[in-house]
């Protein structure tokens, strides 16, 4: 249903990238700035402020994890211009400069020596300069490999294995030879399945990288568990949805990627990727941390299959979600944007929802807002390494 | 009607895919590998969702799903019982 020749309207940004959407964003660097990020979102009209709970008194890798997060949300192609709010102007300056490199406007604005008051003064003055300049940015007709597409999961259960997860896999196998560059991650959520993503991997270099994140992360649990993660991972909404055990977690988890799609490469954190294919991003199996680590390596639109009703969203990254199962999409289904449920009584075929979700995509990708943006899904969460100093 | 679906021919345990299934039911699965259907009778309640035990299990014995070991019982388990967190646990961690 899709090919080489599928376009869609997107918005080309000043570095190449393109976006699906055109947000202002109002991007606090620490905790301390989220009101005046707030404010200037409640004065000018269009402007979306990002508020989260860190930025103070981080250091080593876990700060620059902070950074390379929030220059990196900054720089999404789905974002058309940033307003920077930091409580001093050093770390504010570092997101305005790393933003700066797309090309796209950005300022920054540090609230010592001025008071609330008068950043938010200043901050509106120019959130309302670019609010207007972003309402005259025009879509152009833009190619299917102009696509940055991302996928996690979400309270999960069998339904997830059986439909709404192969259904993902059959949309990447589809997307893969188009050149569209993909992620998925959830490293802990691989576990009993890892053999069959390190078989899928492109080469041994990539295969042994691959290992190497899973077994630091499969260190990280071990050295800090208390039990054997039965109240954690299986979640207990997993649990109240059938699945057993992680191994039954993570082997419904990876239909994700397909039957065909080769693993290219392994992203750190809220790293870019540098080619098109799949690539296997090392990540918390959270939901919101690891859908705001998509936003700020660049993915552009995110497929989320949940089985038990998953509710996120993510302020620039629209998240299209799917379910296979019948109950969920009758109790929840103001937020599920595509039902599967078909496939379990056999009523579709994999090929027929894939084809489903690709044309869900194109539809967001032309401007339909996804459930969860309709509803006000926000969720930005920075993933933290350790305790701050 | 298929009350529950199972991914592949060595799978021990199925997915029960429709709500209401009641202890003492005859049940229609669809084997998904090779599209054939198998019949079961349920010794329990079975929640959407939750799995079947399609033939009888050991106490120990590796449970298979998807072709794959997901973990081992920690009781006997009957064919036509409900396989959760109550029999089957990890293997890992």
């Amino acid at each position: 249903m899709i090919s080489s020749k599928t376009t869609f309207q997107g918005y080309r940004r000043e570095n190449g990238r393109v976006g699906i959407r055109n947000h202002v964003i109002i991007l606090p660097v620490d905790d301390l700035s989220n009101a005046a990020a707030e404010a200037v979102a409640n004065n000018i009209k269009g402007a979306l402020a990002i508020p989260h709970p860190y930025g103070r008194l981080q250091f080593g890798a876990d700060l620059e994890l902070h950074f390379r997060t929030l220059i990196g949300a900054g720089s999404n192609p789905n974002v058309a211009a940033v307003v920077v709010i930091g409580i001093e102007e050093g770390w504010t300056k570092r997101v305005v400069d790393g933003i700066a490199k797309t090309g796209k406007p950005v300022s920054g604005f540090g609230i010592e020596l001025h008071g609330d008051h008068d950043t938010i003064h200043r901050a509106s003055k120019v959130a309302k300069e670019y609010v207007q300049w972003a309402s005259e940015r025009q879509k152009t007709e833009c190619s299917i490999s102009d696509l940055w597409v991302s996928t996690k999961c979400g309270e999960s259960d069998t339904t997830s294995g059986c439909g709404s997860n192969p259904t993902v896999g059959n949309a990447f196998d589809k997307l893969e030879p188009l050149g569209v560059t993909m992620c998925f991650g959830e490293t802990t959520e691989i576990t009993g399945g890892e053999q069959i993503v390190a078989d899928r991997c492109a080469d041994d270099a990539v295969r042994k990288q691959f290992m190497a994140m899973f077994d630091r992360y499969q260190e990280v649990i071990e050295r800090h568990k208390t039990n054997d993660l039965s109240d954690s991972q299986p979640t207990k909404g997993n649990i109240a949805g059938g699945l057993t055990t992680i191994e039954e977690k993570a082997l419904g988890n990876i239909q994700k990627i397909g039957k065909k799609c080769k693993v290219i490469g392994v992203l750190d954190k809220a790293e870019t990727p540098t080619k098109t294919g799949l690539w296997f991003m090392d990540s918390s199996s959270a939901a919101a941390e690891m859908v705001t680590l998509c936003a700020a390596s660049g993915y552009v639109v995110h497929f989320f299959p949940t089985g038990q009703g998953n509710v996120i969203g993510n302020p620039i990254l629209p998240v299209i979600k799917l379910s296979a199962n019948p109950r969920t999409c009758r109790t929840m289904s103001e937020h599920i944007d595509l039902d599967v449920s078909g496939l379990l009584q056999r009523e579709k075929n994999i090929d027929q929802c894939g084809d489903e979700l690709l044309e869900m995509m194109l539809r967001t990708c032309n401007g339909r807002l996804t459930a969860s943006e309709s509803l006000g899904h926000r969720e930005f969460v920075l993933t933290r390494l350790y305790e701050s100093a | 009607m298929i009350h529950f679906l199972v991914h592949d021919k060595k799978d021990t345990v199925g997915v029960v895919v429709i709500e209401g299934v009641k202890a003492g039911q005859e049940v229609t699965g669809w084997l998904m590998e090779d599209d054939s259907t198998v019949k079961m009778k349920t010794l329990n309640d079975i929640p959407i969702g939750h799995k079947i035990a399609l033939t009888e299990i050991a106490n120990g014995a590796t449970v298979i799903k998807y072709g794959f070991d997901i973990g081992k019982a920690v009781a006997p388990i009957k064919a036509g019982e409900h396989a959760h967190v109550h029999n089957v646990k990890t293997k890992r961690w």
